[in-house]
């Protein structure tokens, strides 16, 4: 059986895309190979920066002979039923066969097909694969019509067997399948002819080409690890900067260099960020000092001066690189040393978002949002506001204008600089955080009450001016600021009312949205809004007693319908209960990828309590642990057994059972035992609940288990006797009414 | 097609006739070195467009003539502006005026990068001395309404050249599609000469009588420049001009194509489009004094781009954008 070798060799093709592009080449020939007849044993794909390759190993010589029957009308049918079928069918109509069958004589086509020499297939599937190929961007050249990533120079088209190899015949746009190849670009010779994959591999490598990424980048990790071993230093490893840079060269010459002297002062991922954005080196480090003193980059090619000329010229780039972030480093600090006062200006004219405002107003925002914060996560509120409100001066320095990626980190250099407390400096680098679901929360009190500020500050004004994420748009990064303000409640286990802070700020940004047409009285009013809202938990019941108050004043604002305070009033509470909703959303994506289902999640936050997100995951934790315990199990389907009975006997008598369970007309056994056991629970649950400990509410629950099973087991509910059928009734209310103390039951699935 | 561009084209033949490997002396070496390779080339030498512009892409002789369907190959240099990059002469590579080498050849031949490399080789930088690499930079200019695929071309970790495929124009599909290579000169020559400061770069023969200096020509231009630039530019001005460019502009290419004293057809494409390059240069002028917020930024370059994409629809009206005369009409 024959094998086949494709390489498609073009100008150069960007790193990033590479190993995808093997990939796609690898499955799409494969699969229609397959899809035509044609199995074979092993396929392997390669990339380096100039061709794609795919070998695949013992392909079928030619796909199988096919035959098919195909039942046609009947022999009598009308004349154009018959030619549709022979359409359909592609044979003529002296190729079809009548036969007797019971219903009468029918025409039968019987569809022969010869197996097609795999050359034929593979010229095919080629050319669909390279018209159709799934580049990210692709591109046309010259005056063809073709698209690749960058212009395609040869194909190499080979089925190689015991017999020798032939060249699979192709044509595509002008570029002729052929069995010849080239080397490295620059330390290759002449093009060279090649009979299959070995002798491809090995003529390469000849040539100067590693074929296989991961061969390159080994060799990469191994030399740059071998020369930092050896200068007394260790390589900072950075596997995406190894996948780039393996796919940036076919032949890897590792070089060190060295960091000027003037240079190492810079703080180290200023260096380490610096010389990987601009010029794919890796840092090398002292491991003594933490410093980062020389740096690796790697060549594409072997130098009679053993790469001297290179590592001069790469050494030479990095200097006026590197004096670029020194000047940036030192006029920063000169700005930081005097308070930062000059960026925190600068962020005066700097547009957030067009409604939102500017920086500046949003730093505002978050300050006061900070210092709100601050007893919830335990820090000192004039610590947290000031910390917010330094926290983002960065934004406005020349290092994280040149380096965004850098943002946070240089706010805590030069906070520090700035002579700040340390806690201060740490939430100007950590209040981004948590930026994914993997990225760690921050640790402070003072960095989790900025971090928590900014994010719903950021949430409340896009919702405030209904920009909210659609289906997979989300470019604001709501979703994740959500998560983020989750993950951090959940863990400092911090209790606070959500919803409370939820309404102040959407206040807050109300009252800055309509700052321009609002009048002196309303703009107070608001205000008072804001800070009663602390007092009343909520924006309605705030609202409404600074509106009461209102009244007696002279001077009040209009409140009518139509004014502004009454517009306000209408909106916040809806915009504030979706904004909830958002974040019970976003909870049970987080929940359910540690393994806690929705419907759990859905049955505590039916019992209220939902803007206590802490208090909430505790009680569904231990709900889904409970659930999983045969007591758990068996409880859930005695609740839902009582339900059922009781909701049907409910419709049908049009009366809620709800009262007057009475246990002197308990019949059975099972009965008083049941009363009892309630009795007894239902004390405990509500204490349970009281002291906020779902786990033991839901241990007091599993003693109803027995009981429960045994009255179902014993008592018939509906029984003759009215009395005591509604006595019974009311017991299972009881159940009912227990269960559902600790959480909506009914909305458990199975 | 231009003889020697295209298949077949003997790149080493060519270095050897014409300069050995010799090491160019001076910046101005470079420049005719480069001149001399592209003309051997078969393109078209031309002169920098008498027009303040950003970039040497801003050329009609690139922006418009990458338009349609009529063959083109042209190399020249182009003096660049980019106020906010001044530095008062004093920073090592950083210019608020520079020159470019641009070419544009349409249809990109097939072996461009070979003939590009010529050139290095050409300008003195040895192949098997250096580490050449086409690293992926996809150029696109929001001011054109232009966008290609291409490579930044890194020497021993130095960006010498942008190298682009253009795929659209003004809008339009680039069919063919135009090669384009541009060249970053004072940075370039730097690098071959062996210079860390442009003042100090030979301008000219160091052995020459009068021997100059980059610094010598431009210093004291990049101060009175940056100065102007930053500070002292009438902002007011600028932007009554960036109005009355843009207003010219649309009202030029109001007018119909057909001229009433000569009765010709004459599509004015030309002098449109130079509205449109001062409209891009004004801008640039006001984004370098600091007043032109965020949000207007954007703004004011889908102004330019609608300048842009107008005068591009209407060079492709003219013959040398494709405008077949006879039939009257633009071929598919």
């Amino acid at each position: 059986m024959p094998d086949l070798l494709i390489e498609l060799l073009s100008e150069e093709i960007p790193a990033r895309m590479q190993t995808r592009a093997a990939e796609d080449l690898k499955k799409r020939m494969t699969d229609a190979l397959v899809e035509a007849g044609l199995t074979y044993a092993g396929a392997e794909a390669f990339s380096t920066p100039r061709r794609l390759t795919l070998a695949v190993h013992d392909l079928l010589a030619q796909s199988p002979d096919t035959r098919e029957e195909r039942k046609g009308p009947r022999a009598d049918a009308p004349e154009k039923a018959i030619e549709g079928f022979l359409r359909g069918a592609g044979v003529a109509r002296d190729a079809l066969e009548e036969r007797e069958t019971p219903k009468g004589n029918v025409l039968f086509a019987v569809i022969e097909k010869k197996g097609r020499p795999a050359a034929e297939i593979v010229a095919e599937t080629l050319e669909t694969t390279i018209r159709n190929f799934p580049w990210p961007k692709s591109m046309r050249w010259g005056s063809g019509s073709l698209r690749w990533v960058r212009p395609l120079h040869s194909i190499l088209c080979i089925l190689s067997d015991e017999q020798g190899t032939t060249t699979v015949p192709l044509d595509i746009d002008g570029i002729e399948a052929g069995n010849v190849t080239r080397g490295h670009r620059f330390m290759g010779g002449a093009p060279f002819a090649v009979n299959g994959f070995d002798d491809y591999e090995a003529k390469l490598k000849r040539d100067h080409v590693i074929l296989s990424p991961a061969e390159r980048a080994d060799h990469i990790a191994q030399d740059a690890q071998n020369l930092a071993f050896a200068a007394g230093l260790e390589l900072v490893e950075d596997k995406g900067l190894l996948a780039e840079v393996a796919g940036l060269v076919e032949w890897p010459v590792v070089l060190m260099g060295e960091i000027g002297e003037d240079f190492l002062a810079l703080p180290p991922e200023v260096l380490q960020t610096s010389m990987k954005e601009h010029q794919k080196f890796f840092s090398v480090r002292n491991p003594k000092t933490g410093r980062i003193e020389r740096f690796i980059t790697v060549a594409n090619i072997e130098t009679k001066d053993n790469g001297a000329t290179i590592l001069a010229g790469n050494q030479k780039v990095l200097a006026a690189r590197l004096s670029d972030a020194k000047f940036f480093w030192e006029n920063d600090l000169r700005v930081a040393r005097a308070g930062m006062g000059e960026w925190l200006e600068k962020l005066e004219n700097v547009t957030f978002e067009r409604q939102l405002g500017t920086q500046a107003m949003r730093i505002a925002r978050i300050a006061r949002l900070a210092r709100a914060l601050a007893p919830v996560t335990g820090a000192d509120p004039d610590m947290a506001e000031q910390a917010a409100r330094v926290a983002k001066a960065d934004l406005s320095s020349e290092m994280v204008y040149e380096f965004p990626e850098l943002q946070g980190l240089m706010g805590r250099y030069y906070a520090e600089a700035a002579g700040f407390p340390v806690e201060v400096a740490q939430a100007a680098q950590d209040h981004y955080a948590p930026l994914g679901p993997s990225d760690d929360v921050p640790e402070g009190a003072v960095s989790r009450a900025v971090a928590l500020a900014d994010k719903l500050d950021t949430l409340t004004g896009f919702w405030a001016i209904d920009e909210k994420p659609t289906g997979s748009k989300d470019p604001f990064a709501l979703r994740r600021a959500a998560l983020g303000v989750i993950r951090i409640i959940l863990a400092g286990n911090m209790r606070l009312k959500l919803d409370s802070f939820i309404d102040r700020h959407l206040t807050l940004h109300k009252l800055g949205l309509n700052r321009a047409k609002a009048t002196t009285g309303e703009i107070d009013t608001l205000e008072e809004v804001i800070e009663e809202i602390s007092e009343h938990g909520v924006f309605g019941a705030a609202f409404h007693a600074v509106l009461d108050r209102l009244k007696d004043r002279d001077g009040a604002p209009e409140t009518g319908e139509g004014s502004l305070l009454r517009t306000v009033g209408d909106a916040v509470p809806d915009i504030s209960t979706d904004l909830l909703a958002f974040f019970h959303d976003r909870l049970k994506v987080h929940l359910r990828d540690q393994g806690l289902r929705h419907d759990v999640i859905d049955a505590c936050l039916e019992l209220g309590g939902g803007d206590d997100l802490a208090m909430l995951v505790r009680r569904a934790e231990a709900l889904g642990a409970f659930l999983k315990t045969e007591d758990g199990d068996n409880l859930l389907q005695g609740f839902k057994r009582a339900n059922n009975i009781l909701t049907q006997a409910e419709e049908k008598d049009g009366v809620e059972y709800s009262f007057g369970a009475d246990v002197k007309f308990a019949e059975t056994e099972e009965e008083k035992t049941l009363f009892a056991a309630l009795d007894a629970a239902t004390p405990r649950i509500e204490a349970a609940i009281k002291g906020e400990n779902p786990t033991e509410a839901l241990e007091a629950l599993a003693s109803l288990r027995a009981p429960i099973d045994a009255f179902f087991e014993a008592v018939q509910v509906n029984a003759e006797n009215e009395v005591l059928r509604r006595n019974r009734l009311n017991l299972l209310s009881r159940i009912r009414a227990t269960c559902l103390k600790i959480a909506d039951l009914t909305k458990l699935q199975g | 097609m231009a003889p020697g561009i295209g298949k077949g084209a003997n790149v080493t033949g060519v270095i050897a006739m014409s300069t050995e490997t010799t090491k160019p002396k001076s910046f101005q070496e470079i420049i005719l070195r480069l001149q001399a390779y592209w003309a051997a080339k078969g393109c078209a030498v031309m002169q920098p467009y008498d027009m303040e512009v950003g970039a040497g892409t801003f050329h009609p002789a690139t922006t418009l003539r990458s338009l349609g369907s009529r063959p083109w190959a042209a190399a020249y240099v182009q003096p660049s502006r980019r106020p906010t990059d001044g530095r008062y002469g004093e920073n090592p590579n950083r210019l608020q005026h520079y020159y470019q080498y641009q070419v544009l050849i349409k249809p990109s031949p097939p072996d461009l990068q070979d003939l590009y490399l010529g050139s290095l080789e050409a300008i003195g930088i040895d192949m098997d001395m250096h580490d050449i690499r086409f690293v992926e930079d996809d150029w696109e200019s929001p001011t054109l309404g232009a966008w290609g695929l291409g490579w930044e071309v890194w020497c021993d970790g130095m960006e010498v050249s942008q190298f682009t495929y253009f795929q659209q124009v003004g809008g339009h599909d680039c069919a063919p599609v135009s090669g384009e290579l541009t060249y970053g000169l004072e940075r370039l020559a730097m690098y071959v000469l062996g210079i860390d400061h442009v003042m100090e770069m030979p301008y000219n023969d160091p052995q020459a009588p009068i021997a100059l200096k980059y610094g010598d020509v431009f210093r004291q231009t990049e101060e009175e420049y940056s100065r102007w630039n930053f500070d002292v530019a009438d902002t007011d001005m600028l932007f009554r001009h960036f109005e009355e460019a843009e207003a010219e502009c649309r009202a030029i290419l109001e007018h119909p194509a057909s001229d009433p004293k000569t009765g010709k057809r004459i599509v004015m494409a030309h002098p449109a489009y130079d509205q449109c390059i001062k409209a891009s240069h004004l801008f640039n002028l006001l984004d370098a004094r600091g007043v032109i917020s965020v949000t207007e930024r954007q703004a004011y370059i889908g102004r330019v781009r609608t300048l842009a994409k107008l005068c591009a629809d209407a060079f492709v009206q003219t013959e040398a954008g494709g405008y077949d005369v006879a039939s009257a009409q633009v071929p598919a």
